[in-house]
């Protein structure tokens, strides 16, 4: 090794030594240019791509993401074949002659109907899906998230159960500009919180999002949920994980000086695991208010 | 510029002022143009390093040059000057060297207006750069503004504003200037339906500009009035909402976004039918998609908002007008598509930046009909994917725009042929590195990094690297490109003709190269 | 210039002159935007907020529908307040008067006023939210330490949305120091 661990600018050069499970930067290229071509390429284990996510509206969202992309990915093959057909054949260094043409009707007709068409196509799904996405009755669990500058406060409605999240302290200790720790040491950094908002697996949660003090919006890809938070104002999401696991998002509205360092992670367990969860949490509140 | 030596042809008595005095003072337009140019060149650095404090901060992971404060003032900073300070006096400057001569005009129809409305930018950015030095720092709640953040401002706060002010001032000035030049300074026979394309997308840019800087200024005035006159109209203890500065500001931004591409649609239709060596194709409909896209940015603001929480019919509502603007957007991409079918064509500087801005600006659009569709919104909201669509309409957008026509009419600024090979070198640099810095973006948003962050998680570090690398490379091409201008701008290279191109459609090329200084005083007569 | 462009109708002084008029218009059109965004709010119920104002209904109670109506309370920017709602949820019927209590403590030693702001989720549910009487018409002044309910009088519309059936009034509880200094 002629690098030393801190100099990250040459990992790619050593890929095998630095992250296992992760490809090395060439066949990242080499995928992206294939996935350019056509190649699928959400089954990597490296985001290039939109998360398909955990809930069943999260992978609607995907499928519209990728309708959309195919759809332009078509377009783009067609309106890129031809001008570039016209930039290889109608040159004049090969002795092209230009025509004099500047008008034909059916073609300004046929290239302004067609989109319409393709756009209402478009807009079929889409509006399906919001409506989904609007649709947050019968929660089994109500969550009140407020946002703070800079970190987030969680508070179970009728559970008797709160508490403030904020970045954990690995991530924190090394984020500073002389912090001498080395950042790829540290596991998701930035992206993991002291006290993460924990879930039951096939509820519906419903979460209520309001603010402090500034706007900031709570976004985890994996739920495909991305709300602001604005003071004063309560808005509405949802979700249903299927799968259990840590789900890991950001503050996704500039809320000042510590925007970066708000990250969001969920903790989607097995109901009976909630359960537990709810329990020591009051066991621990009546300990500390014994203790008082 | 070297004009004085044609001056002389007809109007010795007329010629240029000597020295600074000449700048200050000047109500040529030629002379406005080139001030407005060099000042959107010089911003263009300016913001330009700004990006790459930022993308050097990003290179890797982890903090190494700026603090979290600083960063964000940067990002703040950089958007303000690129867009008020870069791209719209860009457009600006063309449409005072070119339009008089484009409808056989002799000058712009308010010459004193358009000295001032020139040099209060200066002004403006002066007020604004030294924000950057105050107690507190400069802005660094994003270009946005939004409240209540952007009140926790520090002393930057009132001349943020103030200078907004005079931004808009100054562009409100330049718009009046161009509407009232195009409608009543046209030659005899120049009716509106035969006016060259950027001339057309200009009268269409300078109303909108008429329509929306007003609004912001309105906005940022209820701003200053909150934070020091007790109103509340964004402040919900006093009974505002913070949401509906939002409304405001993006009623002023989606037009503002037309602003800053329509001009440059413009130019790539003089463009590429002159090396097409073809005419125009569909030249009204150009026109009418042009009106069709301004029109619609009137009712479209709040696809910049859809996570801000609005009611179902809201967000239905604005995603299918976005998507309808897509409609006119294609029709002109397909007309340019159709102006190069079957021509015979020939790939100078000028026509390899339209070629480059017709294919980038297209991959902009598309990303901008994914960020349309709502739901997936959801996931593509403040994060990089919308850096890259708005940095791929800017960028290779709006500035290839204002580098093909620099390089274009060069010659007949200055009287000389640039250097085509550096031209072409410049070109090939900046269209790969463009591409280099911005399509890795589009991983990074979907990959789910957040914008407006300076630090960030390991995962995104492969792509953050490439972006930044492409970034410097990009930086660096420029130079290039001031070098080639101050050769071309010193009389150093071959003398141009009058038409310059082969055989170009457009009064300009009546005139000699370099333009006198004064050009159709006797108006031009036009052939049917 | 000698010869004149036909298509000229306007004179250039003129033309300036309205056009000018036209950017100053558009800046009062900014502040125009001001009352549209509160009507267009009233209308679609876009921004989630009730009516500011004291509401007189006529009660028309719908036995055969229940509503649950949530509350939610914060305290804005770490305000010296407890408040919180005196029950978490109730169920209502639709078009009948109800009354719900909040309880309010100012935590700080000095003569505190706080502005409740209320909020409503779903959006759509906002206009049916009637409120006849409400502390967050007006500010409310605390004595120092002073502790003191504060009440709601409500009814929910009948003609609610079918679909609807929970309604979440939120009310975050704001100093209005800031303001009042600046007045
Ligand atoms: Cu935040």
């Amino acid at each position: 090794m002629l690098k030393s661990n801190r100099d990250p600018g040459y990992r790619f050069l050593y890929p095998k030594q630095y992250r296992q499970g992760e490809l090395p930067m060439i066949r990242k290229l080499c995928l992206i240019t294939l996935g350019l071509l056509g190649t699928s390429v959400a089954h990597a284990d490296w985001a290039l791509n939109m998360t398909k996510g955990v809930t069943e509206l999260s992978a609607e969202t995907y499928d519209l993401h990728m309708l959309i992309f195919y759809v332009c990915c078509a377009i783009a093959v067609v309106v890129f074949g031809i001008m570039i057909f016209s930039l290889v054949q109608h040159r004049k260094s090969k002795g092209a002659v230009a025509a004099t043409f500047s008008h034909n009707t059916t073609a300004e007709v046929i290239w302004t109907a067609i989109p319409v068409v393709i756009l209402i196509l478009m807009a079929v799904p889409s509006a399906e899906t919001m409506v989904r996405l609007e649709d947050s009755r019968d929660p089994d669990l109500t969550v009140v998230i407020t946002g703070y500058q800079w970190k987030w406060h969680y508070a179970y409605q009728g559970k008797d159960v709160e508490f403030y999240s904020t970045l954990a302290r690995e991530s924190n200790d090394a984020r500073g500009k002389d912090s001498g720790i080395d950042v790829f040491s540290v596991d998701n950094y930035l992206l993991d919180v002291d006290r993460p908002l924990v879930v039951p697996r096939g509820a519906k949660v419903r979460l209520l999002i309001t603010s402090n003090d500034v706007v900031h919006a709570w976004w985890v890809p994996k739920l495909a949920i991305k709300k602001d938070a604005v003071p004063g104002y309560l808005n509405e999401a949802w979700f249903r994980a299927e799968e259990s696991g840590v789900y890991r998002g950001q503050c996704a509205e500039l809320c000042g000086k510590d925007h970066g360092y708000m990250p969001i992670v969920v903790k989607v367990v097995e109901p009976e695991e909630f359960l537990a969860f709810v329990a020591s949490e009051h066991d621990e509140k009546a300990r500390v208010a014994s203790a008082n | 510029m070297s004009s004085t030596t044609h001056s002389a042809e007809h109007h010795d008595d007329h010629g240029p002022a000597k020295g600074i005095k000449r700048w200050l003072f000047t109500t040529n337009h030629k002379d406005i143009g080139t001030l407005y140019l060099i000042f959107s060149l010089t911003m263009f650095f300016i913001g330009g390093s700004m990006a790459l404090v930022i993308r050097s901060e990003l290179m890797m992971p982890g903090l190494q040059f700026v603090h979290p404060e600083f960063f964000n003032q940067m990002t703040t900073m950089h958007a303000l000057i690129m867009v008020f300070g870069a791209v719209m006096p860009a457009f600006v400057g063309l449409a005072n060297w070119m339009i008089p001569m484009m409808i056989g005009g002799p000058d712009m129809a308010l010459p004193r207006m358009n000295n001032w409305s020139f040099w209060i930018l200066p002004i403006a950015f002066g007020i604004l750069l030294s924000t950057l030095f105050m107690n507190g720092g400069a802005p660094a709640g994003g270009w946005t503004m939004y409240p209540p953040l952007v009140l926790q401002t520090g002393n930057a706060f009132p001349f943020l504003v103030f200078s907004v002010h005079l931004m808009g001032i100054s562009s409100i000035m330049g718009a009046i200037n161009i509407i009232v030049t195009i409608m009543n300074m046209r030659a005899p026979g120049m009716s509106l339906l035969k006016m060259p394309m950027f001339v057309w997308t200009w009268l269409i840019t300078a109303y909108l500009l008429i329509a929306v800087m007003p609004v912001l200024a309105g906005a940022v005035t209820m701003l200053l009035t909150d934070q020091f006159f007790g109103t509340s109209f964004f402040l919900a203890a006093g009974g505002g909402d913070p949401v509906m500065f939002q409304h405001i500001f993006w009623f002023f931004g989606h037009p503002e976004v037309y602003i800053m591409i329509l001009p440059a649609f413009g130019v790539v239709s003089e463009i590429i039918p002159t090396f097409a060596r073809k005419p125009l194709f569909g030249h009204d409909s150009m026109v009418y998609a042009a009106s069709s896209i301004a029109f619609l940015s009137f009712i479209v603001w709040a696809h910049h908002m859809f996570t801000v929480g609005m009611p179902l019919t809201g967000q239905l509502f604005f995603m299918f007008s976005t998507m309808l603007i897509a409609v006119p957007t294609g029709v002109k991409v397909f007309n340019w598509m159709a102006t190069m079918w079957k021509g015979s064509m020939s790939f100078e500087t000028p026509m390899l930046f339209s070629l480059a801005f017709l294919f980038l600006f297209t991959i902009g659009g598309f990303s901008g009909l994914m960020l349309a569709i709502a739901p997936a919104d959801v996931q593509y909201h403040d994060t990089y994917f919308v850096v890259a669509h708005f940095h791929y309409v800017l960028v290779p957008g709006s500035v290839f725009g204002i580098m093909a026509a620099a390089y274009y009419w060069l010659p007949k600024w200055t009287g000389v042929m640039y250097d085509e090979k550096l031209g072409k070198i410049h070109f090939w640099a900046s269209a790969i590195f463009v591409n280099l810095t911005f399509f890795p973006m589009h991983f990074l948003g979907l990959a789910g990094m957040p914008r407006r962050i300076p630090d960030y998680s390991t995962q995104f570090a492969d792509f953050n690297m490439m972006a930044s690398i492409g970034a410097i490379g990009f930086g660096l091409s420029q130079l290039l490109f001031v070098y080639i201008i101050i050769k071309a701008a010193r009389g150093n290279g071959v003398k141009a003709t009058a038409e310059v191109w082969d055989n170009p459609r457009g009064l300009e090329w009546t005139v000699p190269s370099p333009a006198p200084y004064h050009t159709f005083e006797n108006p031009p007569t036009i052939k049917e | 210039m000698e010869k004149k462009n036909p298509d000229v109708e306007i004179g250039t002084a003129t033309f300036t002159r309205r056009l000018l008029l036209l950017a100053v218009a558009m800046f009062g059109f900014g502040y125009l935007l001001v009352p549209l965004y509160s009507v267009f709010c009233e209308l679609t119920g876009f921004g989630g907020k009730p009516n500011e104002t004291a509401a007189t209904v006529v009660e028309n109670i719908d036995e055969n529908r229940l509503v649950k109506v949530e509350f939610v309370t914060t305290v804005n920017e770490y305000a010296p307040w407890e408040f919180s709602a005196a029950v978490a949820d109730m169920e209502v019927h639709p078009g009948k008067l109800y009354k719900a209590t909040f309880r309010a403590r100012n935590l700080s030693h000095e003569t505190k006023v706080a502005q409740a702001v209320p909020s409503i989720v779903p959006v759509q549910a906002a206009k049916y939210f009637r409120k006849t009487e409400c502390f967050c018409f007006t500010q409310q002044a605390f004595s120092p330490d002073e502790a003191r309910d504060l009440e709601v009088q409500f009814i929910v519309d009948s003609n609610l949305p079918s679909y609807v059936d929970t309604v979440t009034l939120s009310y975050t509880f704001f100093d209005t120091a800031r303001l009042a200094q600046n007045n």
